[in-house]
């Protein structure tokens, strides 16, 4: 399915590769060219730390077709500490309780089904919980 | 703009109808719409769907249900916007009569959500969202309502059970619509103790997609015989406005900011208030959201949308009836239709048709159609002709 799109988004997916814009600084993720706080063009490309903190987060349990094979999850929208938020999924929380506010750190995982019907393996960011 | 009316009205009941087609039952729709308006010939369908290209591997379907109606030689295609398709295709109609442009066009709402398995309707609902940034990570319309009832919680922290007002009234006046899914009450207890679908929305905060089809006819009065079978309802006030396409793009995701800024421009058109309203369809696709709507409109500050489900204000004979006929919850939620539905009742409220679920003296009603969480939103001010 879909290789052209995914290939795209490889910048995206493997690095946490967004924007900022030159004229107000803002950091914006997932990428969208016009900066959402002052509406100029923000095309200069930024890799964001990957830090951030639990917003909200639900645990899927009847999934679509391509996540099913790893249901239940847990799905996050996570607070990025640049700024922005984005929607991940939390791994490696073992037996951890997730919380709002919940310190979390990007890592690089498999995102759908083991493999789709053409053999596409697609990874991309998911969020754990900070180790200390 | 002209002065645009509703002269005909056509609805199926809602369920899971696995002996008829989606072509049947948009037809269906249709002829009894036409009836209704006393054998009105639309020069123009707008096809409210969804999911069909999904669903049941059917695209063009504006086309589809013209040509199956026997209408080829008038003007016909689909609109989508997600959950806001049914309202989006009203405004499209709307904007096409009161133009002056067609004298008399038909919109029809039709979607199928039964024929498929659980999972390859989640994926198909996935991609209403961002796909490349929602549904990639796994995330689904139901799953975005959670985040949403999780973060309320943690903002405002409503008691427990604080949403349970909202499915069992839909229940209530479910009961006496026998178009709806579910015509049953259902007692508190029964909110209180149903199985999670994504913590912390449980099986009752969400509502059922369903199978169904509704129309309606929009004309202008001066092309309708003096003497008409029933009560006309103008259109007075229509709006369609966006917000950001994923939740997360939101400077603050509790905000329902495109249903605050449609109802408003709606409300405007109208000349009317939110105070002059007597009954509002809001979109209770998860009962969280019929909590934001009511914030978002202003009829509660925010985090106490919920509150207005008690001292029965919100139900029939309250200060501000909602989901008169079951909302989505207990009519069900047959996707690209929904917004269609809203419209028809509203119509049998205001032609004062309503049965057991009139509202009494209602005049004026708005209806509002959500695509997500308030990505699209459309509302429309319908009003009765005295
Ligand atoms: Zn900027």
């Amino acid at each position: 399915m879909d290789i052209p799109r995914h290939w795209r988004l490889r910048k995206q997916r493997y690095g946490l590769v967004g924007e900022v814009c030159e004229s107000c600084n803002a950091k914006v993720f997932p990428p969208r060219d016009i900066c959402p706080e002052c509406g100029k063009e923000a095309k200069t490309l930024y890799t964001f730390s990957g830090h951030g903190e639990v917003y909200s987060y639900t645990t899927v349990f009847d999934a679509p077709a391509g996540f099913d094979e790893t249901a239940p999850y847990t799905v996050a929208m996570i607070k990025l500490d640049e700024g922005p938020l984005v929607t991940a999924q939390l791994t490696d929380l073992e037996n951890r309780k997730v919380e709002i506010g919940m310190p979390v750190e990007m890592v690089t995982r498999k995102l759908r089904n083991a493999t789709d019907e053409r053999g596409l393996l697609v990874y991309g960011y998911k969020f754990r919980p900070v180790m200390n | 703009m002209h002065e645009v009316v509703i002269a005909g009205i056509g609805q199926t009941a809602v369920g899971e109808k696995w002996d008829i087609s989606l072509r049947e039952m948009a037809f269906y729709a249709l002829e009894i719409g036409i009836n209704d308006a006393g054998g009105l010939r639309p020069q123009a369908l707008y096809l409210a769907n969804m999911l069909g290209p999904a669903l049941a591997h059917q695209s063009h379907m504006g086309t589809l249900v013209a040509d199956f109606a026997g209408l080829q030689g008038i003007e016909a295609f689909s609109v989508e916007a997600a959950g806001a398709t049914g309202g989006v295709a009203l405004r499209q109609a709307y904007l096409a009569v009161g133009s002056g442009a067609v004298d008399t066009a038909i919109v029809v709402g039709v979607e199928k959500m039964s024929d498929q398995t659980v999972s390859n309707v989640g994926a198909a609902e996935a991609t209403l969202t961002d796909s490349d940034y929602e549904a990639e990570q796994g995330l689904t319309p139901t799953g975005q309502a959670a985040l949403l009832m999780r973060r309320y919680i943690y903002e405002y922290d409503p008691p427990e059970y604080a949403f349970g007002g909202f499915p069992v009234l839909a229940h209530k006046n479910g009961a006496a619509n026998k178009f709806a899914m579910f015509q049953k009450a259902i007692r508190p207890e029964l909110y209180q103790r149903a199985g999670m679908v994504s913590e912390p929305l449980n099986m009752f905060d969400v509502a059922p997609a369903a199978d169904g089809a509704a129309a309606v006819i929009l004309t202008r009065p001066e092309l309708l015989p003096k003497q008409f079978a029933h009560p006309l309802v103008r259109i007075s006030g229509s709006s369609v406005v966006v917000d950001t396409l994923a939740l997360h793009d939101r400077p603050d995701p509790l905000v329902f900011n495109a249903a605050r800024l449609s109802a408003a421009r709606a409300l405007e058109m109208a000349g009317k208030t939110k105070h002059q309203i007597d009954l509002f369809e809001l979109f209770d696709a998860y009962s969280i959201y019929a909590a934001l709507t009511l914030e978002a409109v202003g009829y509660a500050q925010p985090g106490t949308g919920w509150q207005l489900t008690e001292d029965g204000r919100l139900e029939l004979d309250g200060e501000l009836p909602i989901m008169t006929f079951g909302g989505l919850k207990a009519r069900g939620n047959p996707g690209g239709a929904t917004g269609l539905y809203q419209a028809v009742e509203a119509v049998l409220q205001l032609r004062g048709d309503a049965g057991g679920n009139q509202v009494k003296n209602a005049q004026t009603a708005l209806i509002q159609a959500l695509g997500g969480p308030a990505s699209t939103a459309a509302s429309h001010v319908l009003e009765s002709i005295s």
